[in-house]
């Protein structure tokens, strides 16, 4: 806190941190850039998330910023501007890598326009819509954008405005295409069996050499952080599943610990530890789908199947116990929905060893095939710096030397009375990715074993209000989730229904890391590459 | 026994009493019942490999595979078959219309035109050039260039990518599946398929000279299995990347075409192994005087049914490989065969020239 006041300080005296959650600054926009910058060079060099607000009267931008040095510290800079009509913001893509995605998401939901911002498409809807949905005046009507019946075109697609200051200091908008004409560009996607999901990649290729890769999203959009703004919180846990639907427990379960810590409620022993177990029973289905998928994409069905086998067996657990399968819906505010299934003891502590025994196969089938290290082996070096300023967290994060586990630095659930280990390694290539997974889940394991063995006694639900009202504020989550730092930013007006809801998806990082990772390699490293780093689209997409 | 030499000789006879002027017109009658049958034989082959290939890899991978279909779903790759006759073929608009027709006749008609030089059994061979093997090789090379229309000729980016792979691919690993070849033609001294089948009738080739002729059989094998581009060497239908390679835009039987022959280029190739080094439809016999009660008993079994029993057990290798290993990469690809196979090959077609000069 003191420190940040000494940073904060050092650029303007006339600036204070407000001590929320978090410690809070109001930021003129054209004292942005600088303390952004003096913030960057004070070690806040990983941007968590950066949320686009309508406050009715003004439109805003908040930015989650943290440290990969002082992992603890945090901030929270928050920026507004009243010109509706025109709305322009300095960019901090340069300052951050990551805000480079961020900033055009908010540019398509807000209409803030970033000024320097090397890339000011649109980045879910198409080029050609009409208004920005995330505003309050916001106007639906269906007439003002008609169902399309054709394509948009690629000139339309890859046409990228920007947004630059002149000599004078007057704003110019320029325009320029994002291949050249005498470039072969290859689209993969957006149905494509190794996108896992509907990413539209367009890869510019030299031959086999992959020139540049530029990922199109918005296949798969719906709109969930809209549609959170007019349901109520016990609705929008169902929505959170949707996100990233292969660690959706963890993403419920960061939506109810938002919203517990908002109403200041206190989740039962049993409960917290049953929540627990099902994120890490969720992290290994995730992992292990993810290995299978790695395994798929390199032509190895046999080692896909054996995945979708052993991660049957989680959703055997699940529906057993919560009913649902994929996406249990088992969270809820206050605790979990019915308690334990008197198998359940039984069927956890069964699948323990099993999976233990079944580590070992897949090294043997997979790991040590010199096809398989071949094809691995130095590609797609991501080093810590980069993986920092792109802000990929989780294994691929972890892989790279950056020990960016949620569960160790902001614990939750109880994490922090629990023995396990962040892995890490330090090379960041593709054989890293691949190998950190299989250990996280000896890892999760290990978490599970713990519980399963001492499981408390006790409720399973704290009582909650028939009708959940949070009190008016901001309320922010960090969760770990299996692809990274999945965070949850509710703005509640004290309505039954959130003000703003936004979700830090882990996905949209790790898809941004495709284009520096690709870069002159091939393009079936290409496919290795994404495998390698397990995003899901519909987490990107929202 | 399977003896056909009755009912080929009815059918010349009766064909000759019945025009004795038109020897050209029995001749054009005997070729076109040969191609017949060759082909119906060669669809049938296609079905069982299809069903096989299904099963065993539903046994690699936990599952139970097709058995819905009949008794153990034997007659599902008969349901596919009438599917796939049934299917519309799709015409695509910007495709060169008659390189793109031709494409699957090619790919056929090489494939077809080496299975027919294959020598089955005990005078069950359909034609028997006195340079077979070179026949064999020229022919069967034939299919890469169906392959590189086919992609060429679909107009789509992702054919082109599988077609020129394909290209790289077949064009290279010929070379090392020629010289493995050609080792064993100077260990027989002929390029004739019988007399090469012949000369194995005490032991077969890989006994005769073990260790030039078992590594070039190993490196047939590798080369062969990346002929058939199937896995690890599918680079060029590699459809986490490609979606299907070079085959993308067919549909119907056109698509069923490169199917077939994909499936029975596997034949072919294990096929050509089986004769080359594993004695063909030779039985196995150990070449000594206590085992001449063996031996006899192992000349009791139908000559044909030892060819396709090592053709299928060459088979079921192609499939276990094909099923446990991931995909190299093209420049991995390229690499095995230009730095490593080919040069072994090229020395041990030395060791066994001088290995056919000491012994």
């Amino acid at each position: 806190m003191k420190k940040i006041n000494d940073i904060i300080s050092s650029v303007n005296s006339a600036l204070t941190v407000e001590d929320c959650q978090y410690p809070t600054i109001n930021v003129p926009v054209e004292q942005l850039k600088n303390v952004a910058k003096k913030l960057f060079e004070n070690g806040y060099d990983f941007l968590i998330n950066l949320t686009g607000m309508d406050y009715k009267d003004s439109l805003g931008v908040i930015y989650h910023i943290s440290s990969s040095v002082d992992k603890n510290a945090m901030v929270v800079l928050k920026t507004t501007t009243d010109n509706r009509e025109n709305p322009v913001i300095p960019t901090v893509s340069d300052i951050w890598e990551s805000a480079n995605l961020y900033e055009r998401e908010v540019y398509d939901f807000f209409g803030i326009r970033f000024i320097n911002h090397p890339d000011m498409r649109r980045i879910f809807l198409r080029q050609d819509w009409n208004g920005y949905p995330f505003r309050k005046d916001y106007d639906s009507n269906p007439e003002l954008n008609p169902v399309p019946l054709e394509n948009q075109t690629i000139e339309a697609m890859e046409d990228v405005p920007t947004l630059t200051v002149n000599k004078d200091g007057d704003l110019v908008a320029n325009s320029k295409p994002l291949f050249g004409k005498q470039e072969y560009v290859i689209n993969i996607g957006p149905q494509h069996p190794a996108t896992h999901g509907v990413l539209h990649l367009r890869v510019s290729l030299d031959g086999e050499i992959i020139n540049k890769v530029d990922p199109n999203f918005g296949y798969i959009h719906r709109g969930i952080e809209k549609m959170c703004e007019t349901k109520t919180y016990p609705q929008i846990l169902q929505l959170t599943e949707r996100l990233d639907y292969l660690s959706g427990t963890m993403n419920r379960h960061a939506f109810c610990l938002c919203v517990e810590k908002a109403m200041g409620l206190e989740v039962p022993a049993r409960a917290q530890a049953v929540r627990v177990i099902f994120d890490e029973l969720t992290r290994i289905a995730s992992h292990l789908l993810g290995w299978g998928c790695t395994c798929m994409d390199m032509g190895s069905i046999t080692a896909f199947i054996y995945g979708m086998r052993d991660r049957e067996k989680i959703m055997d657990i699940f529906e057993e116990t919560g009913g649902g399968r994929l996406m249990v819906g088992y969270n809820v505010i206050g605790g979990v929905a019915n308690d334990v299934s008197p198998k359940f003891v039984d069927q956890v502590k069964e699948f323990i060893p099993y999976m233990r025994k079944m580590i070992k196969e897949y090294h043997t089938l997979f790991t040590y095939n010199p096809i398989a290290r071949g094809r691995m082996e130095n590609i797609g070096f991501l080093t810590k710096e980069q993986a920092v300023a792109l802000g990929t967290t989780g294994p691929v994060g972890r892989a790279s030397g950056w020990s960016c586990d949620v569960r160790k630095i902001e614990p939750y659930a109880g994490y922090d009375k629990l023995d396990f280990e962040e892995v890490i390694r330090t090379e960041g290539g593709t054989l890293d990715r691949y190998l950190i997974r299989l250990d996280e889940i000896e890892q999760s394991l290990r978490i599970i074993e713990q519980l399963i063995n001492n499981l408390p006694e006790g409720d399973f639900k704290a009582k909650t209000p028939a009708i959940i009202k949070l009190p008016a504020g901001e309320y922010y989550q960090r969760v770990e989730n299996a692809r990274g730092d999945f965070g949850v930013y509710i703005n509640s007006t004290g309505e039954k229904n959130p003000y703003r809801v936004k979700f830090r998806s882990p996905c949209m990082t790790l898809i941004s890391a495709l284009d520096p990772l690709c870069k002159n390699e091939k393009i079936a490293d290409l496919i290795m590459i994404g495998a390698s780093l397990d995003y899901v689209i519909p987490c990107a997409d929202r | 026994m399977l003896e056909l030499d009755k009912l080929v000789n009815l059918i010349h006879e009766g064909l000759t009493s019945a025009m004795p002027e038109m020897a050209w017109l029995v001749s054009l009658i005997e070729y076109v019942l040969i191609g017949v049958a060759f082909l119906a034989v060669y669809c049938v082959l296609a079905l069982v490999l299809i069903y096989v290939e299904r099963k065993v890899c539903a046994f690699f991978q936990c599952r139970i595979g097709p058995n819905r279909v009949g008794p153990f779903g034997i007659f599902q790759s008969i349901a596919d078959m009438v599917k796939i006759l049934l299917k519309e073929i799709i015409a695509i608009t910007k495709t060169d219309n008659v390189l793109f027709k031709l494409a699957p006749f090619i790919v056929l008609t090489g494939s077809l035109c080496t299975f027919g030089a294959l020598p089955f059994g005990k005078g069950l061979q359909g034609i028997d050039f006195n340079v077979g093997v070179f026949y064999l090789l020229a022919i069967s090379s034939l299919g890469v260039v169906g392959i590189l229309l086919a992609g060429w000729a679909s107009n789509n980016k992702y054919t082109l990518i599988g077609a020129m792979r394909s290209g790289a691919q077949l064009v290279s690993y010929e070379l090392s599946a020629s010289i493995s070849i050609l080792t064993m033609v100077i260990l027989a001294g002929s390029m004739q398929l019988s007399t090469i089948v012949e000369k194995q009738a005490d032991a077969w080739f890989i006994f005769q000279a073990p260790l030039p002729a078992f590594i070039a059989f190993v490196i047939y094998l590798i080369a062969g299995h990346a002929e058939t581009n199937r896995g690890p060497f599918d680079l060029p239908e590699a459809e986490s990347e490609l979606t299907a390679g070079y085959h993308t835009e067919y549909s119907g039987i056109q698509f069923g075409f490169f199917y077939l022959a994909e499936y029975l280029n596997m034949f072919i190739i294990a096929g050509i192994a089986t004769t080359i080094f594993l004695g063909g439809w030779q039985p196995f016999h150990i070449n000594a005087e206590w085992a001449s009660g063996f031996n006899s008993i192992m000349d009791y079994i139908p000559s044909w049914l030892w060819f396709f029993a090592k053709v299928f057990a060459l088979v079921f290798l192609s499939l276990w490989v094909r099923w446990s290993f991931p995909r190299l990469r093209i420049d991995q690809l390229l690499k095995l065969e230009w730095k490593i196979l080919m040069p072994i090959s090229l020395i041990n077609m030395l060791v066994m020239a001088v290995w056919v000069l000491i012994f």
